[in-house]
């Protein structure tokens, strides 16, 4: 039965190729807009995303620099019905590192819903080089673990990242530090520590994170050459940078962490909080951009099925006068709309993954993300899905219509008015 | 006694545009089964306004009509539409054949709509029937390439592919020369004589009329004489 309608409808469409032509390329234009600037624009929050996301750990084990919460007095029994009035409470600087270290990495070892972890030192120095003097903070890093969980060795412009492990007392440099210092690779510059420390380090590498302001004051070393630079042993570190497989479980087990090693720990949604806001601007500006095209697209469906309607009077008529009901009648016009949408959409999602390979080719080389050489794009299939599913629900909303005025017709006013 | 096969009681039509004028007053009637039935009158007595209520097409009257011994007030559209599909032909004065389809298409369209028969067998009967009205060489043509005689011929295979009850038609010579009215005339009288199809036919030709086996004159939107 519906095969007779569908039948009907192709005929009626075929009658009109031309005008059905330019429906459907509309569809196929928006759909293939929809499609392409969504894969771009998500491309471009990847990057974004990518630029410090990426290099950033999903949960951050650490100690703060803090007062201590439980204050002697408060502790003793003698005063312990008493309000205790301690003022200018400060903060005892005697360890920023993580105690415990070794329990702490079994337990991350055992964690199934660990990806990895990197140990770190982070520290406040000077560089000195020649007569200069700059502050700057230098990170013990291991590069093996840190190059895979943050893409180290990719930032590396110049010089190679694993002659830090290779090369006893290493440095690698921010670019824009690099610059400061006038320091080429082989060079070797002076560390201060704040405690006055003195050390000097061989530069063995250019960084280039794409994040100026870090460049102008980053450097980074192996963990023993930093343990070294500030004096303390070999289980001496102030950062634990885990990356998890679900990054949305992050804040829940930066909690549980924070319990169980009684230190801090961040997650990387509190930490970058901004940067969702960012993605989300996009998101939403492609779908918009999208949705008004579909709608313009669906006016010309609009257009041209009550244009058909209006040519084909007199074939309703004689379709009702034979026996088709008006639901038969309103299923050939949906029919037809549909099928509008289906070839519309169908040509828009192939056209819009042709645009993105096309814009996915283009060179786009800028000095501070060194590792991106052409656009980005995403191609998640999610877009063709959505395009697929919102070229057929326009179609079908402008199709209703026209469609619902179709079996509406009385055949008896066209037949009498002959 | 013969079966009857349509019956109209007491029906009357008003138009509302823009003052109510009666156009059909107490028409009652009935059709026994094998009957050949034409309708006369003048110009602008209600006979095309009746038969549109008599094929279900219109459904604003007062009065009952039975077809096959069935009630047609409260049936909705859809299952009026069954009904013509069913039980009624029509031919209408202007052919009315679809241009998208081919002859073929357009006898088979309201068979495969019924879907008592597979494609098959509607093609085939389809077939029959216009080899029946001496039209099947031009089965595979498009409808607009035929002549006014043939195509009404087309539409009177179109009104028989389901074997209806009835064949309605609202002047179906009125748009032909006299030669084709003289073949669509003959094509209605074998199927009356040879097939016993009823046919209800609305003719201002009187030579028509006086050749079938009843004549229902109207004058006035009533009947003055069946
Ligand atoms: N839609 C309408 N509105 C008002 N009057 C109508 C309408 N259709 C037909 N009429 C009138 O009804 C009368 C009968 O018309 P019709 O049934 O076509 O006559 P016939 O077929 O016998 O020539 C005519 O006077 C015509 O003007
Ligand atoms: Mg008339």
């Amino acid at each position: 039965m519906s095969n007779l309608l569908i039948k009907i409808a192709k005929e009626l469409l075929l009658a009109r190729w031309k005008q059905t032509l330019v429906a459907a390329i509309g569809v196929t234009f928006s759909i293939s807009m929809f499609v392409t600037l969504l894969s771009f624009m998500n491309g471009l929050n990847d990057l974004l995303d990518g630029l410090i996301l990426n290099r950033t750990a999903h949960v951050r084990i650490y100690n703060e620099v803090k007062p201590s919460k439980k204050q002697v007095i408060n502790l003793s029994n003698q005063y312990k019905d008493s309000y205790n009035f301690i003022n200018s409470v400060k903060s005892s600087s005697s360890r920023q590192s993580i105690y415990n270290t070794v329990a702490i990495f079994e337990t991350l070892n055992k964690d199934p819903r660990i990806l990895g972890y990197a140990p770190k030192i982070n520290a406040q120095v000077f560089f000195t080089y020649g007569t200069l003097a700059i502050t700057g903070s230098i990170n013990g890093i291991e590069v093996a673990a840190e190059s895979k969980l943050f893409s180290f060795k990719d930032y590396v412009t110049a010089g190679k990242a694993i002659d830090l492990k290779n090369v006893p007392n290493s440095i690698i440099l921010g670019k824009g530090l690099a610059e400061k210092l006038m320091a080429n690779i082989g060079d070797v510059v002076q560390i201060n520590t704040t405690d006055g420390n003195l050390m000097p380090l061989k530069v063995v590498g250019v960084f280039q994170s794409g994040l100026k302001d870090l460049d102008l004051v980053q450097s980074y070393t192996s963990v023993a050459t930093a343990q070294k630079l500030m004096g303390k042993s070999n289980n001496y570190l102030t950062d634990i940078q885990v990356k998890l497989k679900d990054i949305n479980q992050a804040p829940k087990i930066a909690k549980e962490y924070a319990l169980l090693f009684d230190c801090d720990a961040e997650d990387i949604q509190t930490a970058n909080s901004q940067f969702e806001t960012g993605s989300t601007v996009r998101t939403i500006i492609s779908y918009a951009v999208g949705v008004v095209l579909l709608i313009v697209a669906g006016f010309g469906i609009f257009n041209i099925l009550n244009m058909l309607i209006y040519e084909k009077m007199d074939t309703i008529a004689i379709l009702k006068a034979t026996g088709f009901s008006g639901m038969d009648v309103k299923k050939i016009f949906i029919y037809i709309a549909l099928s509008i949408g289906i070839f519309g959409g169908l040509f828009g999602i192939i056209f819009g993954f042709g645009f993105s390979v096309i814009i996915d080719n283009i060179p786009f080389n800028t000095p501070s993300l060194p590792t991106i050489k052409t656009f980005p794009i995403n191609y998640k299939s999610t877009y063709y899905i959505i395009g697929i599913i919102f070229s057929m629900v326009t179609t079908y909303m402008a199709g209703f219509f026209p469609a619902r005025k179709a079996s509406k017709i009385d055949p008896v006013t066209i037949i009498r008015g002959k | 006694m013969s079966e009857i096969i349509l019956s109209a009681k007491d029906i009357q039509k008003s138009f509302h545009d823009p003052v109510d004028v009666k156009i059909l007053s107490d028409i009652t009637f009935e059709i026994n089964k094998g009957e050949f039935v034409s309708v006369i009158g003048k110009s602008g007595c209600g006979k095309s306004t009746l038969l549109y209520i008599l094929s279900t097409m219109d459904t604003e009257y007062q009065g009952d009509l039975f077809i096959n011994g069935q009630l047609m007030r409260n049936k909705k559209e859809s299952e009026l539409a069954i009904v013509r599909n069913e039980y009624i032909g029509f031919v209408f004065q202007f052919h009315y054949l679809l241009n998208e389809f081919n002859v073929l298409e357009n006898v088979m369209l309201p068979g495969l709509k019924l879907n008592k028969y597979s494609k098959e067998e509607v093609e085939h009967r389809a077939m029959e029937k216009l080899k029946m009205l001496g039209i099947a060489n031009e089965a595979f043509k498009k409808a607009s390439q035929l002549s006014g005689g043939q195509k009404q011929r087309v539409s009177i295979a179109r009104s028989l592919i389901n074997d209806p009850l009835i064949i309605m038609g609202d002047e179906p010579t009125g748009n032909l020369d006299n030669k084709n009215s003289l073949i669509v005339f003959d094509i209605f009288k074998e199927l009356a004589e040879v097939y016993h199809q009823t046919l209800l036919i609305v003719t201002h030709d009187q030579s028509f009329a006086a050749n079938t086996t009843r004549i229902i004159e109207m004058a006035d939107g009533r009947i003055i004489r069946q």
